[in-house]
């Protein structure tokens, strides 16, 4: 089975200027892979650098060490060191990522919000609407807020706006920063299956998930974090 | 997308006598690629700005510009004929201040025409219906047409000149704190038309800004500038989010929370 | 100067010293090897105000000689102030003979017109230029003037007549309208009606054009082309009058009107008096019963216009001139 996502010895540290300098190291030696239509998840409690590592995977975060060797168009290249543009392209066409929050744009609505990443990769717009509509059924979100910019949204109308902006794509790698975090007991199950329907494409799937259920319900495999704290490292 | 930038800038300085305005700037600028140009007044970013548009003269450094024929020009060795041919056809400019960047006595319409004039429409009915089309894509009323812009608001003001640039389809534009007077009702609507009007038309931009929120808006890179120099350069979001400078980590934790 | 000297010798020919002559003369020689460029010069005080025709008056003294023949006009007329003045000046100054007579006249000097007489080879049309800069009133600043004639860059001209479409639904302007000189420059032709323009096209006469406030002297050589600016949905018209000049019966000329009383009572007469008055005294001439509304008895009209009742005052103060 293809592994379009391979993390090899990667460290992050911050350094905090304005605190005269001072390192927090963060993670060390972070070393995984994640096969075709398998969904990993990492674990470990608050802190210990799940987000970071996902940030890393998305080029959000810089990268102090090692390399993250991912399958874009049909070649191999290393985030890690990849200039912004690489980076945009590779965000454009292979990797997805849905975050915990929605980052709102003024006046835009619901439906182009959701939209807009099949946009930008040169759908056309009312194809890429008709999508959005099909996804934002799915998720629940009641038909009346798809016109509205979601800066007014509740925090669960928020988040499946964004679930639905990260699932949309058929990007062949998809990053989950806790998609279900505030959402019910219904829609988290809408999210599942939206996973599962996922890994049966093929797609790599990396996630946090502090619901339990959510976690059994779509984890192949935990990633224990701890194992890279950055401190057992330097000890 | 093409594979090769629009814009080549490499070692760009600009000495004011002894003083520097911006010195060493490097970058490569691509098609429908928006950057923003942050950091504080006096920290060269506006002057980095003239240069690139060749309203100021470099004091050494080359820029290179890949003409719509595909030929590349440097463009602090081309003619000033032909930069403000440049300028009035293939490239925009959005200054802070619209008075600037519009002629105040003249009404909205021709403001908007005068380029379309200027590259040899002598339609008069072709240059209004463009004019017409324009002004709606601004979110002016049509009926605002004949009004001289000394009649309009600062945020429709603004508007105005993003159409009086735009209406040539220019492949860069250069914008000077677009955003920057405005109210934040008003800002927020201009920076929402702007990222569309981009994103429409394939646009290339330059966005000096000092204003974080407005870069994270409108661009996918940014240059954080300090003392004329370029501290920090990457990705917008990664800049914002893991900043390295101690420059820019100052810059963003000196952000307002709303 | 000598003191004891009191006649006319005390002038250097035309006025002018030779050595300033020499020097419009160039400029002059310049403004005719590129037609429609505006070429500065030197602009001597004139015993006269800025706006009476400094510009135009200093051409004149440089290109005159004594068997040139005479003729100023103002407004198309011989006999306002200040082309009697001019004249009487030149007479004085130079000793030449001055004449109304449009077709006896080598030179003519003109404010605001162009005989309705076909000018012919040999002739040297003399304008008086308020400003000669046609995109002053859009563009201020003479520094980015003169690039703009430099690179041909002349867009701005035609937002001025978008605005007159804009405003007015069709082009407004109606004098000092701006022509494109030999397929190049942009140029005043002077608070000229446009209805005059069309003479400018590859006329057999010399044109220049003298601007004494604002030192500049520009061209047209003969026979150049001069082309009125237009739109291709809007293209250029002259003025067209729905009556023939009340005195003369005459069409297709520029007229003006022509206050009678205090009582709304006015007329249209011919602006060229030279012309108005040939036609009137040439028996081939068609009777006309003239028409004058609110006029009364129309005998009792003066056969020319006195100055004074002209609705266009001779002289307008500095800086009105172009409006």
């Amino acid at each position: 089975m293809p592994t379009p996502l391979v993390v090899s010895d990667v460290a992050k540290s911050f350094t905090m200027h304005l605190r005269d300098g001072v390192t927090l190291p963060v993670v060390a030696a972070v070393s995984f892979s994640i096969r075709a239509g398998e969904c990993a998840v990492l674990g470990g409690p608050s802190g210990a650098g799940k987000s970071s590592i996902l940030k890393m995977l998305y080029g959000n975060y810089a990268v102090d060490e090692g390399q993250i060797i991912i399958q874009h168009e049909g070649g191999l290249i290393d985030l890690a060191s990849a200039s912004p543009r690489t980076v945009l392209a590779v965000r454009r066409h292979t990797i997805g990522y849905v975050s915990q929050f929605l980052r709102t744009v003024p006046r835009v609505s619901a439906l182009d919000v959701v939209a807009e990443p099949l946009v930008e990769r040169g759908e056309d717009r009312e194809g890429a609407r008709e999508k959005a509509r099909t996804l934002l059924a799915q998720l629940n979100l009641p038909e009346k807020l798809w016109a509205l910019p979601p800066a007014t949204f509740s925090g669960g109308e928020q988040q499946r706006v964004n679930i639905a902006r990260g699932f949309i794509t058929e990007h062949p790698i998809l990053l989950l920063d806790e998609p279900t975090a505030s959402l019910d007991a219904k829609n988290r199950d809408v999210v599942v299956d939206l996973i599962a329907a996922k890994k049966a494409a093929g797609v790599a799937l990396l996630g946090i998930f502090h619901d339990l259920d959510v976690r059994d319900a779509v984890a192949d495999r935990v990633i224990d974090v701890t194992a890279f704290a950055a401190g057992k490292i330097a000890a | 997308m093409t594979d090769e930038p629009l814009l080549r800038v490499s070692a760009l300085s600009k000495f004011y006598g002894s003083r520097v305005g911006c010195e060493n700037i490097s970058f490569d600028l691509w098609p429908g690629e928006m950057l923003a140009v942050v950091g504080e007044s006096g920290s060269g970013k506006t002057t980095l700005l003239n240069c690139l548009s060749t309203r100021l003269l470099p004091s050494s450094g080359t820029a290179s510009y890949r003409m719509r024929d595909g030929q590349w020009r440097e463009l602090y060795r081309m003619s000033e004929a032909e930069r403000r041919f440049l300028m009035r056809t293939d490239w925009g400019f959005v200054h802070q201040n619209p008075a600037d960047g519009l002629r105040m006595t003249v009404s909205a319409g021709a403001n908007v025409g005068e380029r379309l004039m200027a590259v040899g429409d002598r339609h008069y009915g072709r240059i209004r219906a463009t004019a017409v089309d324009w002004l709606s894509r601004v979110e002016i009323d049509e009926d605002r047409i004949d009004d001289e812009p000394r009649a309009f608001s600062g945020g429709m003001r603004q508007r105005l000149q993003i159409a009086r640039n735009l209406v040539t389809g220019p492949r860069l534009v250069f914008m000077d704190e677009p955003t920057g007077g405005l109210d934040v009702s008003v800002q927020a609507r201009l920076l929402d038309l702007l990222r569309g009007l981009v994103t429409d038309l394939g646009l290339a931009a330059i966005v000096v800004t000092h204003d974080l929120a407005v870069a994270r808006l409108l661009s996918q890179r940014m240059m954080v500038m300090k003392d004329g120099r370029v501290v920090e350069s990457g990705l917008t979001d990664r800049v914002l989010d893991d900043p390295r400078a101690p420059y820019t980590q100052l810059l963003v934790s000196s952000i307002l929370q709303v | 100067m000598s003191a004891q000297s009191t006649d006319i010798a005390t002038y250097n020919f035309a006025y002018l010293d030779e050595q300033t002559k020499r020097m419009i003369r160039r400029a002059i020689l310049k403004g005719i090897a590129i037609p429609g460029y505006q070429v500065p010069f030197a602009s001597r005080e004139m015993p006269m105000p800025y706006g009476w025709g400094t510009g135009g008056v200093q051409v004149t003294a440089s290109i005159i000689g004594p068997d040139d023949v005479l003729k100023v006009i103002d407004q198309g007329a011989d006999d306002t102030t200040n082309a009697v003045s001019i004249r009487a000046f030149f007479k004085k100054v130079a000793k030449v003979e001055v004449t109304t007579d449009t077709a006896r006249a080598t030179i003519i000097q003109t404010r605001h017109r162009i005989p309705e007489h076909s000018l012919t080879a040999g002739q040297v049309l003399v304008f008086q230029v308020p400003i000669p800069e046609p995109l002053r009133f859009l563009e201020p600043r003479e520094t980015e003037t003169r690039k703009m004639h430099a690179l041909e860059e002349y867009g701005l001209m035609h937002v001025k007549l978008y605005e007159d479409i804009a405003k007015h639904g069709r082009i407004a302007t109606t004098y000092a309208y701006p022509v494109k000189v030999e397929g190049r420059y942009v140029m005043d032709p002077s608070p000229t009606p446009k209805f005059d323009n069309p003479k400018m096209h590859r006329s057999p006469a010399l044109q220049l054009f003298g601007a004494g406030r604002e030192k500049r002297i520009y061209a047209v050589p003969p026979f150049t082309d001069v082309v009125s600016l237009d739109f291709e949905d809007h293209p250029f018209e002259v003025q067209t009058f729905d009556q023939p000049c009340a005195l003369c019966g005459a069409e297709n000329v520029y007229l003006d009107e022509v206050i009678l009383d205090d009582h709304g009572g006015h007329m249209f007469v011919c602006s060229d008096t030279d012309h108005c008055e040939k036609r009137r005294g040439d028996p081939t001439t068609p009777l006309w019963g003239g028409r004058a509304e609110g006029a009364g008895d129309l005998a009792t009209t003066p056969a020319t216009p006195t100055p004074a009742l002209r609705a266009d005052p001779p002289h307008k103060g500095e800086g009105k001139e172009a409006e």
